[in-house]
């Protein structure tokens, strides 16, 4: 028998029972969709991410006290500024490093207060990392020199306090010290689940005064290229192990981040393709079912076949084909529904989705192979029946 | 010229939770090309069974069957399948029609497992169709035919092929009298135009009478 010609009777027979064949195909469609829908949501959520880290600015290496890893006990700093010239110089230019010492305060203007981060700073921040101001100007050299009380408000924290007002020139109060606001943030949004407009900037100089310390917590530093940040990081904390023989410090680079989001997000979106997998494959074992029943309703036709002269592979591919058609049909049906699901659920709720060219083929793929393993024991069976038999059911 | 069918004395035994119960207790004879034969006797004389082994549907327990010159014992189940395909026309009591499908593509289903062509199956399917007086019908489907017509679309679809043998199980059994001569006559007249041997399995002496000889079967046994 030709192939097409086995396809078309497969077809034939499915739609002569089409309630049946569209039951059957539900649990493949349902199995298909949840695969598709819960990989782009998986997908999407790790591609966000990875947005939102590389949106921190590019060629970064951030320098920190203590390991960098999960499960360590956070370090106490012991960095000052003046390791931050050390840095500085190694680097070669002031302009590539930023560093920061936060701490949650509460800032004021009038009545108006709210918690937030108040970040000391020196002026090299917006060109390290990826800033930008929608009103007034950042902070200054002269500024962190001389300890001036100027602040850099974020669109969040000048949205509480000034409302519809300009802030800039106002007096707000941190800690119950005056400040000055110099300029607002542009909004940024949410990053790894930091709200990044809710902080306030300050030189470095006036936050050690305000906050009774000469701790820097963090040191950041731009590479001029890719391929010179590890020698970089390594140089870096070799001189500041040098400088700190009793702390250890880790220079960390963006694509460290992404690794090890990348490698949990990774985890999640498998182990939620694995549990819609799983309904793939009851779906699977509903096609097996209808099919072993459609094989013995239809004995008499299979023993006519036989009898006409119909090989016992010629019945076999018939059924086979058409348990591999259930689920084929399923499957892209389950894929439209499983690509529409994913669009609705990215455009209407804040869960990103992204649809990807491998997650569609291996749902295909896969119901493509739930049919052939499925169909093959009642494939097997149709071939199989004796003629003689299958001729006298009546 | 091959004789259409030679049993040499044919055993077909049937294995019950291990018992071994025999239908066919040897039998001999020869059906020779062109031949219209009856094969009569009561219910458990064996009959069917034979009937099954002349058409390759089953396999002789020993003894030697041959039919259209081919030995039936030294054939694979796959080989089987295409001497039926090539050398018989099977027509059934309850006609046996695939539903849902038109009289001209049932008529066309043994040329599906030779590989051929929808063009050329139709054409053959058609012709032969005509042939039988249903060249009006060619699209109906089988429960828009009368019992006699579903009988003459089984009877092209048994002959679309050219077999030599043609096995006709009770063809007459689920048809009124008038109807059941004129399928009769319509067989007959095939026999005698194609040269195709007619076999008819009937326990109808009415039916049995006009083929040319008879065989006999009681207990497994040809008596006559």
């Amino acid at each position: 028998m030709r192939l097409v010609e086995a396809w078309r009777v497969a077809l034939d027979a499915l739609r002569a029972n089409r309630l049946r064949s569209s039951l059957t195909m539900l649990g493949v469609i349902i199995g298909v969709a949840a695969v598709v829908v819960l990989v782009a949501i998986g997908t999407g959520t790790k591609q966000k991410i990875e947005q939102q880290v590389e949106g921190l600015g590019s060629n970064l290496l951030i320098v920190v006290p203590g390991r960098v890893d999960f499960g360590s006990a956070p370090a106490v700093s012991r960095l000052s500024l003046s390791d931050v010239d050390a840095v500085a110089k190694i680097v070669g230019d002031r302009s590539r490093v930023a560093v920061t010492v936060a701490s949650g305060e509460t800032v004021r203007a009038g009545t108006a207060s709210r918690f937030t981060t108040v970040n000391g700073v020196i002026e090299t921040t917006p060109q390290v990392f990826v800033r930008s101001l929608s009103r007034g100007t950042y902070l200054t050299r002269s500024d962190v020199d001389t300890q001036r009380r100027v602040a850099v408000l974020g669109s969040a924290v000048a949205d509480t306090l000034f409302g519809d007002r300009d802030p800039v020139g106002q007096q707000i109060t941190i800690a119950g010290v005056r400040f000055r606001v110099n300029g607002v943030f542009a909004p940024l949004g949410q990053s790894l689940g930091i709200d990044r407009d809710d902080e306030v900037h300050i030189p470095i100089t006036a936050a050690h005064r305000l906050f009774g310390t000469t701790r820097v917590d963090g040191i950041a530093v731009k590479a001029p290229d890719r391929a010179e940040i590890d020698t970089l990081g390594r140089r870096i904390t070799a001189e500041l192990t040098k400088r700190h023989p009793e702390t250890e410090f880790s220079a960390v680079t963006q694509e460290q981040i992404l690794g090890v989001l990348g490698d949990i997000l990774g985890i999640l979106t498998g182990v939620l393709a694995a549990i819609a997998g799983i309904s793939l494959l009851v779906g699977g074992v509903g096609v097996s079912n209808i099919m072993l029943v459609s094989v013995r309703e239809r004995t008499k036709e299979i023993g006519l076949r036989k009898a006409v002269g119909a090989r016992p592979r010629d019945i076999g591919v018939q059924f086979l084909l058409e348990a591999v058609l259930l689920t084929t049909l399923g499957g892209v049906i389950g894929m439209a529904l499983g690509i529409t699901a994913a669009l609705i659920v990215a455009a209407l709720s804040p869960v990103p989705a992204a649809i990807t060219w491998w997650s569609l083929t291996l749902a295909f793929g896969v119901s493509a192979i739930v049919g052939i393993v499925f169909g093959v024991v009642p494939a097997q069976r149709a071939g199989r029946l004796d003629p003689v038999v299958a001729l006298r059911t009546e | 010229m091959n004789a259409a069918l030679v049993a040499e004395d044919v055993v077909r035994t049937y294995d019950l939770d291990g018992v071994s119960v025999p239908a066919l207790r040897g039998v001999s004879f020869t059906i020779e090309a062109g031949d219209y034969v009856a094969l009569v006797g009561p219910s458990g004389s064996g009959k069917s069974t034979l009937m099954h082994l002349l058409g390759g549907l089953d396999r002789p327990s020993s003894g030697r069957l041959s039919i259209d010159g081919r030995d039936v014992a030294a054939l694979t189940p796959h080989e089987l399948a295409k001497l039926r395909n090539e050398t018989i026309g099977f027509v059934f009591q309850s006609f046996h029609l695939l539903p849902r499908t038109t009289a001209v593509d049932n008529v066309a289903l043994p040329l599906v497992y030779r590989g051929q062509r929808a063009t050329e199956r139709r054409r053959r399917a058609v012709a032969m169709l005509e042939r039988v007086g249903l060249g009006h019908r060619l699209d109906h489907w089988p429960n828009q035919l009368s019992g006699g017509e579903q009988q003459r679309v089984a009877i092209a679809r048994a002959l679309v092929t050219d077999p030599a043998v043609l096995l006709a199980d009770e063809p007459t059994g689920n048809l009124d009298t008038v109807t059941g001569q004129a399928v009769l006559a319509l067989l007959e007249a095939l026999n005698a135009e194609r040269g195709v041997a007619l076999v008819v399995v009937t326990h109808d002496r009415e039916v049995a009478a006009r083929a040319r000889r008879q065989i006999s079967m009681r207990d497994g046994l040809v008596v006559a």
